[in-house]
């Protein structure tokens, strides 16, 4: 079911000077089964904008439409749409709480009224999903590695079966392995189930291998929306607004410099390698 | 949400107030509170009406921001004057149905409010032109000959600013498992009372774990910066009284002579 | 001897499960040996459990060894009256930045180190003045902690820790809660500690991209060092470091893919301008 944002503004800190324009005029659609990756850094507005999408946060301008409804209509459900639209915070394990790993993972689905069945199946399902062993299932939640608890945490979020599955942040404070482990976890997720994902960073590297489409904001507004290659090619403003493309976005720019033929367009390491060795006349 | 709570309001100003010892203030405010109840009669609270306004007046902080504080014991305000109106027996003044307000009645009222009215503002003027970290460095001073008694002061004073420091912080991070939780489907609003303390289970928990979490982490960080208790600690910002610190004292020995001089 | 040894340094813990029976030990470090010198810049690589963090902890005496010797500025740290000269010889960054500064005001908080030291009022002022300006958080001085980035609050512990006047500063994942740009800010504060102040630096990290300018790297996995070298010979072997779960930079990784295709380039490439120089040589050479 297809979200959209129209003309979103969303202002703080009341109608004195000290107010802050945290999202500008933003305009979205978010069409079923996309895997998309919402680039900005600290203070961008990103994680302001995400709050928008499950209602967590009413904009001050501007409407968004779940499936055709406006979410703030008066009488909308917004217990069913925070499943639908399943939201994983910044440092997720943070919000763990039950004496074990299963029960914590039953809150969200509990809470949504099923009956017992269906939420200990649920459950089940999404711990299956981010890859936990069924040895850990009655262990209490604190006792696990921090990648462990993170899968734990977007567990009881899949455990409600979302459309729609935002994760803030994912792979924030994991080492390099932990964080190929969880975006591989969710990318592999996304091609089972065909779940859009909406995964915010402000690392371009980690998500341009797995994302089909990028936003990247700035100060609130939307700078760019497009494929992680046309976005790419803005390496030099991406740089002026605190981001950087992916390395091999920089040594194609380089080599190109230097009077090497190269495509521009070569974002990952093996079009990289091929890209040079074409241009080099050993293809 | 819950980070529009402030504590510890201070108001930056540049003024005499704010910059007299914090020690002076606090013996200052205990003083104006002492006094407040020590006068009795309609000279006296003219004699504290004046010294609040010229201690008003000096801070250079809108009067509107003491009037705020106000607004938190306006419902004990009325109580008082409730109960001293018609609970106070002695010659009748007006009489409906059993209630009776009477003439001290009607005084000791109108004295009460006037009384607690005082010391809120009183105390406002306090905490609006001292920053929580120089209250607390004035109380472990002013506590300082309590170590006698083998009272921890300076522990004390060194919990008051660590938790002034980490409220915000733990302020926020309370909005944020509260998100979350409430984007699991957790409801925080709707129920009677017992559902609604069972649905803080999922908030505090958290809460309390990344709390101490917090305290652990903060332990390790101020050992191995060396911090081993208030002993051989030098301070990089003393307290020193300087000149208009004594002339604050001067001037409030002489209103404490006054308020007894009306009694006599 | 260097300003930190450590010799076959063994750290055990006991597990002990809900009714505090044994369950077992665990060898958080194995047999390491370690020698930094005097103005050095050392970066300790290694994936979470490792036994990094719990090799930088003896360097402070947070922990002692269970075997072995960690010596700093020639002081044995299990010696109880080296304590507070350990702690004030080798400071300490941790690496969650809201769990550390203590101060509710940037100046206060840079002060807490020198007030607990015992230093006189005037020469915290100066110390506290010179530190700030040293990582570039002078004009923050004022501010309250919590407005500050991560980046900069980062910055301000680090000012807390220099103005002890240690001889070493040991950095235990200062830049794993921050965003790119935070942690380009805080290596770039580190860099010029050690270089303009000659402060000896231990950097624990798992960004492979933050140790290209050390002098010296050790890989740490399994408690044990695995690898050491310059940061050019250990990024000479890409397949190792891959099996120790740690991130190649890219242009790393594209260097290796090349050679493998049978271009000449030599092993180790750390910065794009290196790879690019290279490939131009060829482009010219296959030219002419």
């Amino acid at each position: 079911m297809p979200l959209i944002l129209d003309h979103v503004d969303y202002v703080y800190g009341g109608d004195t000077e000290l107010a802050v324009h945290a999202l500008k005029d933003v305009s979205l659609l978010i069409p079923d089964g996309q895997f998309i990756g919402l680039i900005g850094h600290t203070g961008s507005g990103k994680s302001t904008l995400v709050q928008h999408l499950n209602g967590l946060i009413k904009p001050t301008g501007g409407s968004i439409y779940f499936n055709g409804e406006d979410i703030h209509d008066a009488d909308y459900d917004k217990k069913k749409l925070r499943s639908k639209v399943g939201l994983v915070f910044q440092y997720p394990e943070h919000q763990l709480f039950e004496i074990d790993v299963f029960s914590d993972v039953c809150f969200g689905p509990k809470n949504l009224g099923l009956p017992r069945q269906e939420v200990e199946l649920r459950a089940y399902a999404a711990l299956k999903q981010v890859g936990l062993e069924d040895e850990f299932f009655y262990q209490s939640p604190f006792d696990l590695s921090g990648g462990q608890k993170r899968r734990v945490a977007i567990a009881g979020v899949l455990a409600m079966k979302p459309d729609i599955l935002i994760l803030d942040e994912p792979t924030a404070g994991l080492d390099p392995k932990g964080r190929d482990e969880i975006l591989d976890q969710i990318a592999g997720l996304h091609e089972e189930t065909g779940i859009t994902v909406i995964l915010v960073s402000h690392s371009m590297e980690d998500v341009a291998k797995y994302v089909q489409r990028i936003i990247v904001m700035n100060r609130g507004s939307v700078l760019y929306d497009d494929t992680p290659k046309a976005v790419f090619r803005h390496y030099k403003e991406l740089e002026q607004v605190g981001l950087a493309a992916p390395q091999v976005t920089y040594i194609m720019q380089a080599l190109r410099e230097k009077g090497m033929p190269v495509n521009m367009d070569a974002t990952t390491i093996p079009e990289a390698r091929d890209e040079i060795l074409r241009a080099l006349g050993r293809a | 949400m819950l980070r529009d709570i402030t504590l510890g309001q201070y108001y930056q100003a540049d003024s005499v107030i704010h910059k007299l010892d914090p020690r002076v203030k606090l013996i200052a405010t205990i003083t104006f509170i002492i006094s407040l109840f020590i006068v009795q009669n309609i000279a006296g609270y003219v004699i504290a009406a004046i010294f609040l306004a010229c201690a008003i007046k000096l801070s250079k902080v809108p009067f509107r921001f003491m009037v705020k504080g106000m607004r938190a014991i306006v419902f004990l305000l009325l109580l008082t004057v409730v109960f001293n109106l018609f609970l106070t027996p002695g010659e009748a003044l007006v009489s409906v149905w059993k209630l009776t307000i009477t003439k001290e009645g009607l005084r000791t009222a109108v004295f009460m409010a006037v009384r607690l009215t005082f010391l809120i503002i009183g105390s406002s003027v306090m905490t609006l032109t001292t920053t929580p970290n120089n209250l607390t460095d004035g109380m472990e001073k002013l506590m300082g000959p309590l170590r006698i008694l083998k009272v921890p002061v300076h522990e004390v004073a060194m919990m008051m600013s660590i938790a002034l420091r980490f409220i915000p912080v733990l302020l926020e991070e309370t909005d944020k498992i509260m998100k979350a939780q409430i984007a699991r489907g957790a409801d925080f609003e709707s129920g009677n009372l017992i559902k609604k303390a069972k649905s803080l289970v999922p908030l505090l928990v958290p809460l309390f774990i990344s709390a101490f979490r917090r305290a652990n982490d903060l332990a390790m960080a101020m050992e191995a910066r060396c911090y081993r208790g208030g002993e051989n600690r030098t301070k990089m910002k003393p307290l020193q009284y300087k000149r208009r610190d004594g002339i604050a004292y001067l001037v409030l020995i002489c209103y404490l002579a006054v308020c007894i001089g009306t009694k006599i | 001897m260097g300003i930190i040894k450590t010799e076959k340094l063994v750290f055990e813990y006991i597990r002990r499960d809900e009714e505090g029976n044994v369950e077992g030990i665990t060898r958080a470090v194995d047999e390491v040996d370690l020698d930094v010198e005097q103005g050095d810049f050392v970066a300790i690589l290694g994936h979470n459990g490792s036994g990094k963090s719990t090799l930088a902890k003896h360097i402070n005496a947070i922990l002692y060894p269970t075997e072995g010797t960690v010596w700093v500025d020639g002081m044995d740290t299990s010696q109880e009256r080296n304590l507070w000269n350990v702690r004030q010889s080798a400071g300490m960054v941790f690496q969650n930045p809201d769990n550390q500064i203590i101060g509710q005001v940037v100046e206060e908080d840079v002060g807490f180190g020198p007030e607990n030291m015992g230093v006189p009022t005037e020469e915290i002022w100066e110390r506290v003045e010179e530190s700030l300006k040293a990582v570039g958080m002078y004009e923050y001085r004022k501010h309250s902690p919590n407005k500050l980035s991560g980046g900069q609050k980062q910055r301000v512990s680090i000012a807390g820790v220099i103005a002890m006047h240690p001889k070493c500063i040991i950095l235990d994942e200062p830049t794993a809660m921050l965003d790119p740009n935070g942690r380009k800010e805080v290596v770039r504060a580190v860099r010029a500690l050690n270089m303009a102040e000659g402060i000896t630096v231990v950097l624990i990290t798992h960004y492979m991209e933050e140790i290209i300018h050390a002098d010296k790297v050790f890989v740490m996995d399994q408690g044990k060092i695995a690898m050491q070298g310059t940061p050019r010979e250990i990024f000479s072997h890409v397949e190792r470091l891959q099996e120790l779960r740690l991130d190649v930079p890219q242009v790393t990784l594209l260097a290796r893919e090349l050679q493998k295709k049978g271009i000449g380039i030599p092993d180790g490439i750390l910065t794009t301008e290196e790879l690019v120089g290279h490939l131009d040589k060829l482009i010219n050479k296959s030219v002419d």
